[in-house]
């Protein structure tokens, strides 16, 4: 018979949390921000077509730092969830909340179960355009929830950007300032470098949009324009 | 259920399906319908729709009528839908399995589309629904059939494209245009007289309101316009600029164009 070591359960929640934290500092980051029409999640990805942001229901996106297999498995279980509740009740009573706590639920489970505890954070927002409310819910990787309020900043260097954000940021910006400032941080963080809009990927969700679904990718001709000088 | 919100299949096997379809039958079975025997009660059915092509797309419409035996269950039915942002769908038959139906198809499209992050080509969105009303057939056989119009824009071939089905999930490409319900025949019969190629979308709305006007002159269970009341048959074009809905003022000209001119 073999006996596992013992291993204090403080020790062993820290060393999993310094291996999550390693493996997020490794990556790139995500800033959330909202403004006049609603909310913006903007990456550096080089990627064109492995997402790091993505529509999850009508007025509900996702954002995700950190091991891509590890949040794209999060996104899809949160996509099936969503669209579940909404054709079992109403398309109304998909709430981020509810999304939020089940993201929540299953990284803590994971943290505190697996060898290994995922190595992401996630962003879920969401507009109502009834109540012109806006909910952004930090999920880290231990289940831990935070409720976000204007800009939210997470991954590689989240600290940083969200100290530059909080000097920066003012609530009611135009999407142009919004864009525009959300790039200049990500390309002053660690250190200046120069980010081309195919390096941006950017999406809102936009209260005022007529359709059902709120959400709308930025491609990258609409990117460049937005950063064009005007 | 229990109170907790779960995540549905984390952790889901390798190539796990992208269709909602699946996913509520795996999660949620229960959710799914299912019946023993012949409905002992006479069950609300729709009636005309059709769809045909003209040069920007095509145009799907349909009357506003279900009957349930010989009552008239609901005179202001709508049997034409945009699937998503680039296909419509239009249905007769069982309203309740047919309304169902729709909704399960417009998710099953937006849930392909979250997933993957691609829109499925027109092909595809018409196999499967092909699949989904095969998966209806035991339900066709106790008399709840449904037998639906599918069109859309393919910018693969840069056309409109139309699919009519039977109820076993039979799957052809029509094309010009085609009819179903039970004023289908009379519906065609026009449009046989009316269609060419190369319509524009005001001689393609006119036309089809014409024909589900003679429909409903032959066929009972098909609902005409209703000038008193204002209930005007509903139109969904589908073109290059996407699914949209013709504007009710748009049908109310030229229902009363054809009327007019019919000395009504």
């Amino acid at each position: 018979m073999s006996f596992m070591p013992y291993v204090a359960p403080e020790q062993l929640m820290k060393d999993r949390s310094d291996y999550a934290h390693k493996g997020i500092a490794r990556g790139r980051s995500v800033i959330g921000l909202e403004y006049a029409d609603g909310l913006l999640f903007l990456a550096e990805n080089p990627s064109a077509t492995l997402h790091k942001i993505s529509e999850v229901y009508d007025q509900i996106a996702f954002a995700g730092v950190g091991k891509y297999s590890e949040f794209e498995e999060l996104r899809i279980a949160g996509i099936r969830l969503a669209d579940l509740r909404g054709y079992q009740y109403g398309r109304e009573d998909v709430k981020a909340r509810d999304l939020a706590n089940a993201y929540s639920q299953a990284l803590s489970a994971i943290f505190t179960q697996q060898m290994k505890p995922y190595e992401i954070e996630i962003l879920v927002g969401e507009v109502d355009g009834e109540v012109d409310g806006i909910s952004v819910y930090h999920v880290l990787f231990d289940g831990s929830v935070t409720d976000e309020h204007g800009y939210v900043a997470m991954g590689g260097h989240a600290d940083e950007l969200t100290d530059a954000l909080r000097d920066r940021y003012q609530a009611g910006w135009d999407l142009r300032t919004s864009v525009r400032t959300a790039v200049e941080l990500l390309a002053a963080t660690p250190e200046p470098r120069s980010l081309a809009a195919d390096q941006i990927e950017a999406a809102v969700l936009e209260r005022t949009r007529p359709q059902r679904r709120k959400f709308r990718r930025l491609d990258a001709d609409q990117i460049v324009d937005l950063l064009a000088d005007g | 259920m229990t109170d907790r919100v779960e995540l549905p299949s984390l952790g889901a096997p390798f190539g796990s399906s992208p269709s909602f379809s699946d996913l509520l039958r795996r999660e949620r079975p229960e959710a799914k319908p299912v019946f023993g025997g012949d409905a002992p009660f006479p069950i609300p059915h729709g009636t005309t729709v059709l769809g045909l092509k003209f040069a920007g797309g095509i145009v799907m419409a349909g009357d506003r009528r279900a009957t349930a035996g010989n009552t008239i269950a609901d005179a202001k039915m709508r049997k034409v839908f945009a699937a998503d942002d680039y296909s419509a769908i239009a249905i007769a038959g069982a309203a309740g399995q047919a309304s169902e139906l729709v909704k399960l198809f417009q998710l099953e499209l937006e849930h392909y589309e979250k997933i993957t992050g691609d829109r499925l080509s027109l092909e595809g969105k018409a196999n499967r629904l092909a699949q989904m009303i095969r998966g209806n057939f035991p339900l066709a056989m106790q008399g709840l059939v449904v037998v639906p119009l599918f069109g859309g824009y393919d910018d693969r071939r840069g056309e409109g494209r139309i699919f009519y089905y039977d109820a076993t999930g039979g799957r052809w490409e029509e094309d010009d245009f085609q009819t179903t319900g039970s004023g289908g025949s009379s519906a065609k019969n026009s449009l046989k007289k009316r269609w060419r190629a190369g319509l524009d979308l005001e001689e393609a709305i006119r036309i089809a309101v014409e024909a589900l006007i003679d429909a409903a002159e032959d066929d009972a269970a098909t609902g005409g316009p209703d000038t008193t009341r204002g209930i005007w048959p509903v139109l969904v074009t589908v073109t290059t600029e996407g699914a949209r809905e013709v504007p009710e003022e748009q049908v109310e000209a030229a229902v009363r164009s054809v009327l007019e001119e019919r000395g009504a």
